[in-house]
């Protein structure tokens, strides 16, 4: 075996896919950071969503509309965090714990009932990969970038959006300062609460669409805990990209090429699973013990409570 | 961070969130009934059911026990289940290999490398949160799942038994922790985790060490002010929980399967972080806790078996205990009905 049969222009293909889910959950904890909530439920509701993904599509055979379902889904759990942490001050470690064990918890007895398997649903249509015949043409570049889901893009898209939204836009100010210093920005007249909802419910939202792409735009199917701490990998990407959604960007290409890598080495079969398994794992604390520093949160996160 | 709460909080909890469980079953269309009377039945309805109850609380007893140590530090140690895995690994090791040891010795020093691995596996974490600030809930979550795998690979390729099972061999008999209440599986391991409840306890509440945990956990800018080194006391508390993990662990192996089975956790590490919630961060609470969450998952393969409801009902219910649990101004102002004393000015 070759080196150019692990790293070749489609390893850097796979890498741009595999950053994808670890980049909406990112930019998903970022958006709720910035408010000042730490959203370590990321992962159920990653896991939540790609489940409603699957199942609305299973039973109206329209990707499309399960896209919605797994949208939904991540919508109604940025409300509950919002409510419990938000409203009525919950400790936001314990809630984001309650949200991983639910969704793996329902995932799994939904799916029991319904496919009469806990381990794997049965297969849907997902989302057809877009190719551009001129993208094709350009050199190396063209291979990695084309032939990808809408999401992929998507994903690419919502991060110029939202550095945007987020430093030159008044709702982003705002926003901003609501995680930053409450006080202030109640005493300059923001609704803190109202913020500080809007946030968490954005980022849960952005957050459900990684989980919508792993099972409709990679696998085509829900399979028992599939996002495998991707959440938990998009948190560390986040905190790498010291909190900007430019630094998301680039910090979950990093864990989505030793994700590729994983993959790739897997299919190849040089080693046993369970040690190539490892990768992602060992580079995220690599990448979180090594190279950040002492990383600093834009945010504080406590719960606010006026006087 | 409210560590008060009184007790009808957490009873209030429980009640509700097996009411949801029930609605849960109604919506799916299974017999929500006769699904938690199958469930009670199979918790205590018989001694060989009440032998598995306390089986089944005994490593979640520990792993509550591991979480609190940490958490009264500050620390959030999610990462229980991989000190757990790595525990119960390391005492299946020492339990295969020094045959000729005596009894109770080499069954005492099989759960003690238990805890010395669980020990280890959190002192990573542990310095890399204090001297590197990476968070501790990410780097424990990714070790959970680096020891799930490393411990695979190892009972999967160098150290599997022969046979088809992914397994070990069994650990020598004189490792072994006696049976207690035949013929369930009911082993020593459970006495011991209800004597370390109480060491627990005094460790925390008697001990000058167990004070200065608390009170970093408390207060670490008054800490430090006072001399009292945060760095030095989250670290111990982060080990000391690790330790108590890797224990609950080795108890596991040398108490009722006799050796490591890949995959033999079902999550208890996990389940450490509810009952240590419910058991209101207190080691008698976690007892009760424990008994609790032991019956859920004792009497939910009862229900799975009688009425075909998939055993991941009692992991909905559990959550639910913890989303209730985590915010008690909620559950508070519902009992209470008493004003809102924050009005949003929507």
């Amino acid at each position: 075996m070759s080196l150019s049969q692990i790293i070749n222009l489609s390893l850097f293909q796979a890498q741009l896919r595999m950053a994808t889910p670890i980049l909406l959950a990112a930019l998903g904890g970022l958006l709720c950071e910035r408010v000042g909530v730490v959203n370590i439920g990321l992962e159920g509701i990653m896991l939540t969503s790609a489940f409603f993904g699957v199942l609305v599509t299973y039973f109206t055979s329209s990707p499309l509309l399960g896209f919605l379902g797994g949208l939904a889904s991540g919508f109604l759990w940025g409300l509950v965090i919002a409510v419990l942490t938000v409203r009525f001050f919950g400790n936001q470690i314990v809630v984001g714990t309650g949200v991983n064990v639910f969704g793996l918890g329902l995932s799994a007895f939904l799916s029991q009932k319904i496919w009469g398997s806990r381990g794997a649903s049965d297969a849907v249509s997902g989302f057809a990969p877009l190719r551009s015949d001129l993208l094709a043409r350009l050199p190396y570049l063209g291979p990695v970038l084309n032939e990808h889901t809408f999401l992929v893009y998507l994903a690419i898209a919502l991060v110029f959006v939202l550095h945007f939204f987020l430093f030159a836009t008044p709702w982003g100010l705002r926003l901003r300062a609501v995680g930053e210093n409450p006080q202030a920005a109640d005493t300059a007249g923001i609704n803190v609460f109202r913020y500080k909802t809007l946030g968490v419910v954005a980022g849960s939202l952005v957050a459900s669409l990684g989980g919508v792409f792993l099972s409709l735009g990679h696998l085509n199917f829900f399979a028992w805990g599939m996002t495998s701490g991707r959440g938990f990998i998009g948190l560390a990407a986040m905190i790498f990209g010291k909190w900007t959604p430019l630094g998301c960007l680039l910090s979950s290409l990093l864990f989505g090429f030793a994700d590729a890598l994983q993959m790739r080495l897997q299919a190849l079969g040089v080693l046993p699973s369970q040690i190539i398994l490892l990768i992602p794992y060992l580079v995220t604390i690599l990448v979180l013990s090594g190279f950040v520093g002492r990383a600093v949160p834009p945010a504080r996160y406590e719960p606010y409570r006026k006087e | 961070m409210r560590l008060r709460l009184t007790v009808p909080v957490e009873l209030f909890a429980i009640g509700l969130a097996f009411l949801l469980g029930m609605l849960v079953l109604f919506l799916t269309g299974y017999p929500p009934f006769s699904a938690l009377w199958a469930l009670f039945r199979g918790a205590f309805g018989t001694r060989n059911a009440i032998g598995q109850t306390l089986t089944q609380a005994t490593p979640i007893l520990f792993t509550s026990l591991a979480f609190l140590l940490a958490f009264r530090s500050g620390i959030f140690n999610i990462g229980i289940e991989g000190q757990f895995l790595i525990g119960a690994f390391t005492a299946a090791l020492f339990g295969i290999s020094f045959r000729g040891l005596p009894f109770p010795l080499h069954a005492i020093l099989a759960l003690f490398s238990g805890g010395f691995g669980g020990a280890v596996y959190a002192l990573f974490p542990a310095l890399l949160k204090v001297y590197l600030g990476a968070h501790e809930v990410i780097t424990t979550m990714m070790l959970s799942y680096v020891a799930l795998y490393l411990t695979s690979y190892f009972v999967n390729y160098p150290l599997k038994a022969p046979g088809w099972v992914a397994q070990t061999e069994l650990v020598a008999p004189s490792a072994r922790l006696p049976r207690i209440l035949p013929p369930t599986q009911l082993s020593l391991a459970f006495p011991i985790a209800l004597g370390l409840a109480f060491l627990v306890l005094w460790f925390l509440e008697r001990t000058v060490p167990g004070f200065s945990i608390r009170a970093v956990g408390a207060n670490p800018e008054a800490s430090e002010n006072r001399g009292i080194s945060v760095r030095k006391y989250q670290i111990l508390a982060f080990v000391l929980s690790g330790f108590i993990a890797g224990v609950g662990g080795g108890g596991e192996i040398l108490g009722v399967h006799g050796r490591f089975v890949d995959g033999f956790s079902p999550g208890y590490g996990w389940d450490g972080i509810a009952v240590s919630l419910v058991g209101r961060l207190h080691p008698l609470g976690c007892i009760f806790a424990s008994l609790l969450f032991g019956m859920l998952r004792a009497g939910g393969m009862t229900m799975t078996r009688v009425t075909k409801v998939p055993l991941d009902l009692s992991l909905i219910i559990q959550a639910l205990v913890i989303l209730l649990v985590a915010a008690p101004v909620l559950i508070e102002q519902l009992l209470t009905r008493r004003r809102k004393p924050q009005k949003s000015e929507v």
